[in-house]
């Protein structure tokens, strides 16, 4: 294996264009692509082309809501193939150890360059509540487990391998999650397990955000991992209301419910909620980037980013 | 089914059921003479078992009478009979026997003219339900027999 | 304690079917203390399965006991007549009864009549919590005495995920979620900053996925 990719004389830990832009100093900006429920990547291949160039990178969502869906391997693979920078998403549900390493070894080899690290939702959400979780490591210890991979040159049992999986590495926090405090912390421990970059829970809430970015600068943190808040774009008063009463981690401010029930269109109000969402969050201090999550609106990015003013995506030579 | 005179066997607590029977004895109330009564010294005495034997061995139905609530002699039988009462309802249901043949009254022994009307009241209703099922498999054995 | 919850009716009557002579069998352990394979169980279930074959015009005679507990050989060896009389057995003890039945009576047929749900204990008067998976290397000493492998959902070392919520579990509104209890409990003993260690991954070996696990203890071996 060659040496860490080098640039300006800085090194890097991996190949991820994730970690270049952050380096650079760039606002980044990834979204996410949730793949079909079935053996078709036509929606993956659709949204790689009509929004890649709106972003730096597209998650790729692992079962999510623990629904059986195309693999996140297979998926960024299809992302990799149309030109897209995939952000392949691992949860610890579904796979042990020796399936979790494997992947990532697979994923690797395949031209994958950032993995994001979660829990995963639990199955009894999903359209298989009857199958027996795995939970054999859990989503920090996976984190731990990427790094270890990569710049220990080593599996979980301690055995050496040759060609190491080089990963860029993401995770995921709630700041909304109770309790606050075991939030920070828990965040310092993604950091100091090896995440790089963290994807935030929806923000809808900017002054509860603000304060938990303040309790994270205090702690150091946004100097040691690049913090990117989520924002999902809401269509409609009932998806809103939805995510305030079932999602867990998502705070939805009463104003923004007031707001959205006298909106004459709701969709648009919702673009504009979320390009507002966008212009505040970027100027919390320590806030690195923008992760949108169009849940089943993915046709929305490029409007949002645009109006956002982020569409000029910097290039990496 | 008109001339069917089911079999009730009535769990009754001795501070008021039992002594509501025999005001309505003394105040000459006609009840049915279907019912026969079980003296228990509250209705908290109930046992779930001893309602499923009391079907096994030929009730058509059945039901236990305690004290009002909150007036029970011993606190809480009262409270305790009726969620026994419940659930042997929903074994009953399971076992095809129906748990509509089981009931929970509470009346005080002042209340001799209630007690005739929950006699009657629980005559009516399994009358109207007919033979246990257990009494009906029983009868239609007993007619077999006959007609060999 | 093991906690077992009794099988539907409907279950246990279809697998004595072709039975005549049926012997119904409680436990004095853990099933008579949670209230679903003592005694009284035994008589339920005994009158119950007479009530049902009657109706059905093809009655059973049961007979009924309740060993003191069916993981003792010395005490499943007491039922040899009972058995030998029965055509077939009914046990309400928890999962290791019912093989301990078939392991001393391989000729008859043995059904089990519960569903064993966990290890746990009665947290008010007719409800029962689980609290221990048996993984076999316990790790109470570090979370403050509360077992997050088996009140986590996800079984989370280094929790709580992001599916808690106002001190609840995602997955169910009615179950606390461990860690915020794993956290408040070690705050209350001055030891929360030790939640900033990262929990190593479990040796799970040495729970069931090493398969089915013995204990030796040599000095008492007769």
């Amino acid at each position: 294996m060659s040496d860490p990719a080098t640039q300006d004389g800085r090194k890097f830990t991996t190949e991820s264009k994730l970690e270049k832009l952050f380096a650079r100093g760039e606002f980044v900006v990834t979204s996410e692509i949730g793949p079909q429920k079935g053996a078709s990547a036509d929606s993956i291949i659709h949204h790689t082309a009509e929004s890649k160039t709106y972003c730096d990178g597209f998650n790729i969502t692992d079962n999510q809501s623990a629904v059986v869906r195309l693999s996140s391997i297979a998926g960024a693979v299809h992302i990799l193939r149309h030109g897209g920078n995939p952000i392949m998403q691992m949860t610890c549900r579904d796979r042990n150890r020796i399936a979790i390493q494997s992947d990532l070894l697979g994923a690797y080899s395949l031209g994958i360059r950032d993995v994001l690290c979660l829990s995963g939702d639990h199955q009894s959400f999903g359209n298989h509540p009857s199958a027996k979780n795995v939970f054999d490591i859990d989503s920090i210890q996976l984190i731990a487990l990427v790094k270890m991979m990569r710049d220990e040159k080593r599996m979980l049992s301690g055995e050496e391998m040759k060609d190491e999986p080089r990963f860029y590495i993401g995770a995921v926090e709630s700041p909304f999650g109770d309790p606050l405090e075991l939030r920070v912390m828990r965040l310092a421990k993604k950091v100091r397990a090896g995440a790089q970059f963290i994807q935030t829970q929806a923000i809808f809430d900017v002054e509860q955000f603000a304060h938990w970015m303040s309790l994270v600068r205090s702690a150091g943190l946004d100097q040691r991992v690049n913090i990117m808040a989520g924002v999902i774009p809401v269509k409609s008063l009932r998806a809103l209301k939805y995510m305030k009463e079932n999602v867990a981690g998502i705070s939805v401010p009463d104003e923004l419910i007031e707001r959205m029930a006298k909106a004459e269109n709701q969709q648009e109000e919702g673009k504009a909620i979320a390009v507002e969402l966008i212009g505040k969050l970027r100027n919390i201090a320590g806030v690195k980037g923008i992760h949108i999550m169009p849940v089943s609106w993915e046709a929305v990015l490029p409007e949002i980013v645009t109006r956002a003013g982020l569409h000029a995506r910097p290039v990496i030579d | 089914m008109s001339t069917f005179e089911p079999r009730i066997i009535a769990f009754c607590c001795y501070y008021c059921a039992y002594s509501a029977a025999d005001l309505a004895g003394s105040m000459r109330l006609q009840y049915p003479a279907s019912i026969r009564m079980i003296e228990l010294p509250c209705s908290g005495k109930i046992e779930h078992n001893m309602l499923l034997t009391a079907f096994e061995e030929g009730a058509d139905g059945v039901y236990v009478a305690g004290c009002m609530e909150g007036d029970c002699h011993y606190l809480k039988g009262n409270i305790r009979a009726r969620k026994r009462v419940e659930y042997v309802k929903k074994l009953l249901d399971e076992l095809g026997i129906g748990g509509d043949r089981l009931e929970m009254f509470n009346l005080s022994s002042a209340m001799g003219p209630r007690f005739a009307e929950i006699a009657n009241e629980m005559t009516e209703r399994i009358r109207a339900l007919g033979p246990s099922p257990l009494n009906k498999a029983h009868s239609q054995t007993e007619k077999d027999g006959e007609d060999a | 304690m093991i906690v077992a919850e009794q099988k539907p009716l409907t279950e246990i009557a279809e697998n004595i079917k072709d039975a005549q002579k049926v012997l119904v069998v409680g436990c004095g352990g853990c099933v008579t203390v949670c209230l679903s394979g003592g005694q009284k169980e035994v008589d339920i279930l005994a009158t119950s399965l007479r009530i049902l074959r009657k109706k059905d015009g093809t009655p059973i005679d049961t007979a009924t006991e309740t060993l003191e507990r069916q993981c003792d050989k010395e005490y499943v060896d007491k039922l040899a007549e009972k058995v030998q009389a029965a055509d077939c057995v009914v046990s309400l003890a928890c999962g290791v009864g019912v093989q301990y039945l078939a392991e001393r009576y391989p000729d008859k047929v043995i059904i089990p009549a519960q569903n064993t749900k966990f290890i746990g204990g009665t947290t008010e008067h007719g409800i029962w919590e689980e609290r221990c998976a048996l993984c076999g290397e316990c790790i109470l000493a570090q979370t403050g005495g509360i077992c997050p492998i088996i009140r986590c959902s996800k079984s989370i070392l280094n929790g709580p995920c992001g599916g808690s919520q106002g001190g609840k579990c995602e997955v169910n509104p009615d179950t606390p979620c461990a860690w915020t209890l794993i956290y408040g409990q070690l705050k209350r003993q001055g030891r929360e900053a030790a939640l900033g260690e990262i929990f190593p991954v479990k040796d799970w070996s040495k729970a069931r996925d090493g398969g089915p696990r013995k204990y030796v203890r040599e000095d008492v071996l007769l």
